[in-house]
């Protein structure tokens, strides 16, 4: 009777034991997944042409900025930053400027249909892009706005909109609705209300959204190539210009794409999680 | 400094009826306390005459003026919300003087009339703090008093100590007690605290599935409930229930074995006494102790009187075991009469 016990006991610590190498495995494998290509990435951006092309890679950087100083003198490269982050900076306030009321509205009012409004807007999401681009393309010439920095910003704030309704949505409804009633008592209207109470409150994450629809643009490439030509935005420039670019510099124009948007990504984590209603509680 | 009117309010969410036909009249600087389980409807109540929620019928007048479809900055008032409501972006002082910069005052006087309440509920040494530095007690020190700078007519209060422990409760009670009274203000103060209602108030309305059963002193509603609801509600333990019969001649009631003189009525009727009412005698009802509590300052039993629940508070050195049988007395004068189909007071 008592070995069962014993027995019983040390079978459930092998578990659990094993149970806890498992999720360690799987918590390296996941940082894995996202860090070693990244480090490759910064390695051979920070190498030479010969150490890039030669094997086996060293694993530590030898601080070469050869192809980083190529790219930032390279033709028309300015123009494309600066394209990228007019459609950016566009997106950015059109996404807030038509998202954050909606997700004031999902946090605040009871009305029909609420729960399916909410699926659909992720629905949206589930649009394949390249399913769109040719019609968008069409229409854009036929309006007129084709390869223009507004038809653009239009197209990524279709993307940033979803983001942009579930992060404001998670914002307002963190913040108590007797708040907004004290002030209604203390003689402001709706208006008022908002700006001397709730807005001071939702800034930082209104912030952390505008950030996030900004690194959705700048991440995007499909309906940047397909809807421009002259005003290509960084990402199409490069994708163009890079087909036929030696590997050294691929890897300097990937190096450059992604390093912003890590750094806005990771400057934002917090807000992302609360997004889902995880962070906060 | 205003008289509150409230004529016929109902409210309805769907098809449930929160509110019945409420009819009330508050005179000016009265403290009157809605109590009540909760879901009673006294918050809902609360919430419409401060112009948060808009009543389905009826209507509110605040000093002779109807403000049913004013929206609450315009109708004299300010609340203390339940769990507080203090802005976590705006120090204590800015707290304080949020409302009074809404009305545009210039600085000294928003200055003076900060400094002014806020020594009133003793939190000056916390002006430049934020919220998030502040205890529950302060914090609600603070909502009370960015009510009271506004000076308003009407003060309304959603169960203000709720979330404050129990000796923080008892103390703020007798302090926000104090400071109305001295701030002339009409109170409305909704809780579900008995004890807080029955100290603080000048009225009580007691209220049930969204209609006022009583509105009247805290002694007469807890002396002459009038109704069955209130008078097993107020009171801790609340009343003892005994069925009564009619015993022959008339205003004689048959009460466990027991003949009491009562009301003159044709029907049987519910005998009703407090637990502090009755008293160890030769005569009286046969109550078999179940559970024996010593409390310290006295001795609650519950007993059962013909299978019947009956509590009975007696002196603290009395000696009773559970499973003795006692002979418990009603208090000439105490015992009261429902009638069961009414649920209403006879007398």
């Amino acid at each position: 009777m008592t070995a069962e016990t014993t027995d019983v006991a040390e079978v459930g610590a092998n578990t659990r034991k094993a149970g806890q190498y498992v999720y360690i495995a799987a918590v390296v494998l996941l940082c894995a997944w996202v860090i070693v290509p990244l480090y490759f990435l910064l390695i051979n951006t920070l190498s030479s042409p010969e150490a890039v092309n030669s094997y086996p890679k060293p694993f530590i950087p030898e601080f070469d900025l050869g192809s980083l100083t190529f790219f930032a003198n390279f033709a028309g490269i300015l123009t494309a930053l600066k394209n990228s982050i007019l459609v950016a900076a566009l997106t950015m306030v059109m996404s807030i400027a038509i998202g954050a009321p909606a997700g004031y509205a999902l946090s605040r009012f009871e009305f029909r249909g609420k729960e399916l409004f909410r699926l659909l807007i992720l629905l949206t999401r589930a649009f394949p892009l390249p399913l769109l681009a040719l019609p968008l393309a069409v229409m854009f010439i036929r309006v007129g706005i084709d390869d223009t920095i507004f038809g653009l910003a239009l197209v990524h704030t279709t993307l940033a909109i979803p983001f942009a309704v579930l992060i404001t949505f998670s914002l307002f409804s963190g913040i108590p609705i007797e708040l907004e009633e004290a002030a209604w008592t203390l003689g402001c209207n709706r208006l008022t209300a908002f700006q001397k109470v709730i807005l001071p409150l939702v800034l930082p994450g209104i912030t952390a959204s505008a950030i996030f629809a900004f690194v959705i643009s700048w991440n995007e490439v499909f309906a940047a190539a397909v809807l421009t030509i002259e005003n290509r935005t960084l990402t199409a420039f490069l994708l163009q210009n890079l087909d036929t670019s030696p590997l050294h510099l691929k890897f300097a124009g990937g190096f450059i794409l992604v390093v912003p948007a890590l750094i806005f990504i990771f400057a934002v984590r917090k807000y992302l999680f609360a997004m889902w209603g995880i962070a906060n509680r | 400094m205003a008289v509150i009117e409230i004529k016929n309010v109902a409210k309805r969410f769907g098809d449930y009826q929160a509110l019945h036909d409420i009819n009330l009249t508050i005179d000016d600087q009265e403290f009157m306390v809605l109590l009540g389980a909760s879901g009673c409807g006294k918050s809902t109540l609360l919430r419409i005459i401060c112009g948060l929620e808009t009543a389905s019928e009826g209507e509110v007048w605040i000093g002779g003026k109807r403000v049913d479809h004013l929206p609450p900055k315009d109708r004299g008032i300010s609340m203390v919300f339940q769990n507080y409501a203090v802005f976590p972006h705006l120090t204590v002082f800015e707290n304080i003087g949020f409302g009074l910069r809404m009305q545009k005052l210039p600085n000294d006087q928003v200055k003076r009339r900060v400094e002014r309440t806020a020594g009133l509920m003793h939190i000056d040494q916390l002006l430049k703090r934020y919220s998030g530095e502040l205890s529950g007690g302060q914090r609600q020190r603070v909502a009370v008093a960015r009510a009271l700078a506004m000076e308003p007519d009407v003060i309304l209060m959603d169960e203000p100590l709720s979330n404050l422990d129990a000796l923080l409760r008892m103390e703020m009670r007798a302090e926000l007690k104090g400071v109305l009274a001295e701030s002339n203000t009409t109170a409305i103060y909704v809780t579900h605290d008995q004890v807080e209602a029955m100290s603080m108030a000048d009225r009580i309305s007691v209220m049930h599935e969204g209609k006022i059963v009583q509105a009247a002193s805290p002694i007469e509603v807890y002396r002459d409930p009038a109704a069955e609801f209130v008078a097993g509600f107020i009171g801790n333990p609340p009343m003892n229930f005994l069925p009564a019969t009619p015993a022959g001649a008339a205003g004689q009631w048959s009460v466990a074995g027991q003949t009491l003189h009562g009301p003159n009525a044709g029907k049987d009727l519910k005998f009703a006494i407090r637990p502090e009412d009755l008293t160890l005698a030769d005569q009286g009802f046969q109550a078999r102790a179940k559970v024996v509590e010593p409390l310290g300052a006295h001795l609650l039993v519950t007993c059962e009187v013909e299978g019947h629940q009956f509590r009975a508070i007696l002196d603290s050195e009395t000696q009773v075991r559970m499973g003795d049988t006692l002979t418990l007395a009603p208090q000439d004068g105490r015992g009261r009469w429902f009638d069961p189909a009414t649920t209403l007071a006879v007398s």
